[in-house]
């Protein structure tokens, strides 16, 4: 029942996004507001449509209806409520069904926003966001429907559909397989709806793009009305990329927090992009340059984000094959490439109406920074798109050899992997570069800088700031690229909070104003500017975790008998016991007890463990960590013999300054939400004024 | 059909494997000889990926497989032999998706040479922009300024960018 309703909305869904998107294009090709209406009416619709759905899912998950095949996939009768509910994304049905609802509850917030000062706009923002959305709803009906159910035709292997076969019964398994263990972690409770707001909500940027190119309108309006729900979606999707690094870290157990893992840059090609608009679009407003620019790259972000979808979900990175067995692979691509190669038609139709307005004026202008800012993020975009795309070609490209057999050395069609020893050298400088921008730029003014005002702002802070690569050479340091990078890291530093004082210093002269209170009115006034810095301050305090782990981080791997010991640098750590026992929620868990001492001081116990989930038939290692600003004991229980007092074997990793990436992420999104604060929009603010200003004359 | 996708010697190349972990076992049991500790393993394994799990570096995959195959890594350092007689083992029977970046030849070369050329288009497209711009005589002459004009000019810049739009 719950299923047949959940479908039916569904369906329902689909046919008025359908409706939803031709009226648009009727009201719009017919100036016809009543149509326009209409198609506004529908958009609003499809999110309780898909409400009454995913109730309904959400209902079969509690409720254990195992008889529907995505609920019997995700869910057993071990895992509690918060789990059962949560499996609503835990799977591909459900994550495909899920990222529909999402868009449908975003775009119906931009309906009910003030329409008046751009109604042209309207019908086109609706086409794009209910063509995205049919797309999704149409792969949910027919590729991969959460509520189909399991069927029984007499004899024989079960039979799956949504409705039965002439004859059959319906079938229920007494319980379902249960959601991924690894899956089973706050982390990952969070992460993908995180990482699909983010998609979802780049989503509108782009309508407005596409319909500021249809109906012509190219001065900077759209990206006015959107520049909130830019960095609303990029505080998700940061937000998202964070919690993956975290949950990986806390479970994985391979003592990393990124492994450059396809799936990974699938999330952070769209952050990527998304980071250069943000830039980009301040040297339009400003400026009124980067028009065509602005437009690629929002462009792209949308590509992108249908792009990691489609990595994640159509199964493409496992095998090229699996991809070609399933539907959603092939519809995704074209998808991908009509509305990719629409969206560039259009841009080439309007390209000259996007010109810019001026041209650069000096190389050391805070524009030209902003287009240096962009290269780079472009660069690290092409290097991690090839060395995604990289290992499918060469797959793909197998068929070649198989056809013409002279060049069968070459298309082999073997598989590949691109690891992280690819990615690090090509992005590691270009990461740098961008710290190195990071310290620039904000002192560099727009249009007129030369090197020498350039130069006379800089001095201070750079001196101040090669203090911290010479203490760190005095006290023993001889990584080059280590030295480099903390030089990086103060200097962006002292640049920024050089900037913040100057300017809380300016008010204090010239107001009077107590300093603290110089600072919050500052902040007050744009709060953009500064909850940028803020993100670059989190940026830095990452950086420094991240150049911690990645060049300091050592580790050992040891079988100890019981009582015995292992170093790795200062720290030893002596295996004291190992309990295996059966937990009530179907695990079986071996916990091992071990004492950590740095230079012979107890400092405490750590139980790292392994559990192993008997429904799902799978391990999830768990570490034991100890955690410090100065740097994380991470100790992974890799096995142990039957006979627990016989031994057990331990791999410790030692991860300095690594807490100061989770500290900077902190910082990165407190200074995103000071960005993205909703404040008064000025032209409403204005338009009060002008209201109020007749009425104060009237009385 | 390509002969890796053989299933015959698939069941032989499995056989192999199960006869040589079965020596290696024995000789561990008997023989007790010095054998390559845990981080020597790890150290060539780190430089291999797991031919089953998808990006999962050997030396961290938690799997019964993997472990056996840094069992067979062990045995193989036992016998003196060099990371890369080790890796091209591993290439041999499970292809090059076991190596972490696949080496410079044929069709992989693709991978070593579309990222620089893409990089460098761009670097080609910002040095186009820049040499396009307007005259530098639009930049106002100098004077060298007294120590308040300093900040007065700081602050005018500072309300320009403050200024919401």
């Amino acid at each position: 029942m719950a299923a047949n309703l959940g479908f039916g909305a569904l369906c329902l869904a689909f046919l008025v996004s359908l409706y939803g998107a031709a009226a648009a294009v009727v009201g719009a090709a017919r100036h016809s507001a009543a149509w326009v209406g209409s198609a506004r009416r529908a958009m609003l619709l499809t999110f309780p449509l898909l409400t009454v759905s995913a109730l309904s899912l959400l209902y079969l998950l509690a409720n254990g209806n195992y008889e529907v095949r995505y609920v019997a996939s995700v869910t057993s009768s071990s895992m509690p409520l918060y789990l059962r509910l949560t499996a609503l994304w835990g799977g591909q049905a459900g994550s495909l069904f899920f990222w529909s609802w999402l868009m449908a509850a975003f775009a119906s917030a931009v309906m009910l926003r003030k329409w008046d000062r751009d109604g042209e706009f309207l019908p086109w923002v609706i086409l794009v966001a209910l063509v995205t959305l049919a797309f999704f709803l149409g792969l949910s009906i027919v590729v991969e429907n959460p509520f189909v159910r399991t069927w029984h035709l007499g004899s024989g292997r079960p039979f799956y559909a949504m409705f039965p076969p002439l004859g059959a019964q319906i079938f229920r398994p007494a319980n379902g397989s249960g959601l991924n263990p690894l899956l089973r972690h706050p982390g990952m409770i969070i992460h993908p709806p995180m990482l699909y707001l983010g998609f979802v909500s780049f989503v509108i940027p782009y309508a407005y793009a596409i319909a500021a190119l249809i109906t012509g309108r190219t001065d900077d309006r759209w990206m006015r009305v959107t520049r909130r729900w830019t960095l609303v979606a990029w505080l998700f999707l940061s937000l998202g990329l964070l919690l993956g690094g975290r949950w990986a870290y806390d479970v994985l157990g391979w003592g990393g927090y990124w492994g450059w893992d396809p799936v990974e840059i699938a999330a952070f090609m769209p952050w990527l992009t998304g980071t250069a608009f943000l830039h980009s679009v301040m040297i339009q407003e400003k400026r009124g340059m980067f028009k065509q620019w602005n437009m690629v790259l929002i462009i792209l972000t949308y590509a992108l984000v249908i792009f990691g979808t489609f990595l994640t979900r159509s199964g493409v990175l496992t095998s090229v094959h699996a991809f070609a067995r399933s539907a959603i692979g092939p519809l995704f691509l074209g998808f991908i490439s009509i509305t990719f190669l629409g969206s560039l038609g259009l841009l080439v139709y309007r390209w000259n109406a996007l010109r810019s307005d001026v041209e650069m004026t000096s190389i050391f202008s805070r524009e030209a920074l902003f287009l240096l800012n962009n290269l780079l993020f472009m660069s690290i975009l092409v290097a991690c798109f090839s060395g995604v795309v990289y290992p499918i070609l060469s797959e793909g490209l197998g068929i070649v050899g198989d056809m013409i057999p002279a060049w069968a050395d070459v298309f082999t069609g073997q598989q590949k992997t691109v690891g992280p020893e690819y990615y690090e050298n090509t992005t590691g400088p270009l990461f740098a570069g961008l710290l190195l921008l990071m310290g620039v730029a904000p002192l560099a003014a727009w249009r007129h800088s030369t090197a020498k005002t350039l130069g006379r702002a800089i001095w201070k802070p750079t001196l101040v700031s090669l203090a911290v690569p010479l203490l760190a050479l005095l006290g023993g340091m001889r990584h080059w690229a280590a030295l480099l990078g903390f030089w990086l890291a103060a200097f962006v530093v002292a640049v920024t909070v050089y900037e913040f004082w100057r300017a809380a210093w300016a008010r204090h002269q010239l107001h009077g104003e107590a300093l603290p209170l110089a600072l919050w009115q500052l902040a007050g006034r744009n709060r953009r500017r500064y909850g940028g810095y803020i993100i670059h301050l989190g940026v830095v305090l990452m950086a420094i975790g991240i150049l911690g782990i990645e060049i300091f981080q050592t580790q050992t791997q040891g079988t100890l008998a019981q009582g015995e010991t292992l170093a790795l640098g200062e720290y030893t750590i002596t295996f004291e016991r190992l309990n295996v026992f059966d937990t009530t929620d179907g695990r079986n868990v071996a916990r091992a007890t071990v004492s950590v001492r740095r230079d012979g001081d107890y400092l405490g116990e750590l139980y790292p463990r392994r559990d192993y989930y008997y429904e799902a038939q799978q391990p999830v290692t768990m570490p034991g960590v100890r955690s410090t600003l100065e740097d994380d004991l991470y100790v992974v229980l890799v096995d142990w013999q039957p006979i627990s007092t016989l031994g057990a074997t331990f791999k410790v990793y030692h991860n300095p300054l690594v807490n100061w990436l989770w500290l900077g992420g902190l910082v990165f999104i407190l200074g995103t939400m000071v960005a993205a604060w909703p404040d008064h929009d000025p032209e409403l603010r204005r338009a009060a004024q002008r209201k109020s200003a007749p009425e104060a004359a009237q009385a | 059909m390509r002969p890796d996708h053989h299933p015959s010697r698939k069941i032989l190349l499995a056989l192999l494997l199960a006869l040589s972990l079965g020596a290696l076992l024995t000789a561990a049991a008997f023989a007790q000889e010095p054998t390559p500790s845990d981080d020597e393993v790890n150290r060539v394994a780190s430089q291999l990926y797991c031919p089953v799990c998808e990006s999962t570096p050997l030396d961290v995959c938690p799997t019964q497989a993997c472990a056996q195959w840094r069992e067979v890594v062990r045995q193989k350092l036992a016998q003196g032999w060099t990371d890369e007689q080790i890796k091209t083992y591993f290439v041999e029977l499970y292809g090059e998706r076991v190596l972490a970046t696949p080496p410079a030849r044929g069709l992989n070369l693709l991978m070593y040479i579309a990222p620089p050329l893409g990089i460098l288009f761009g670097v080609y497209l910002v040095w186009r922009t820049l040499r396009k711009r307007a005259p530098a005589a639009a930049a106002p002459v100098e004077a060298p300024p007294p120590a308040d004009a300093a900040t007065d000019e700081y602050v005018r810049r500072l309300e320009e960018e403050l200024r919401k739009r």
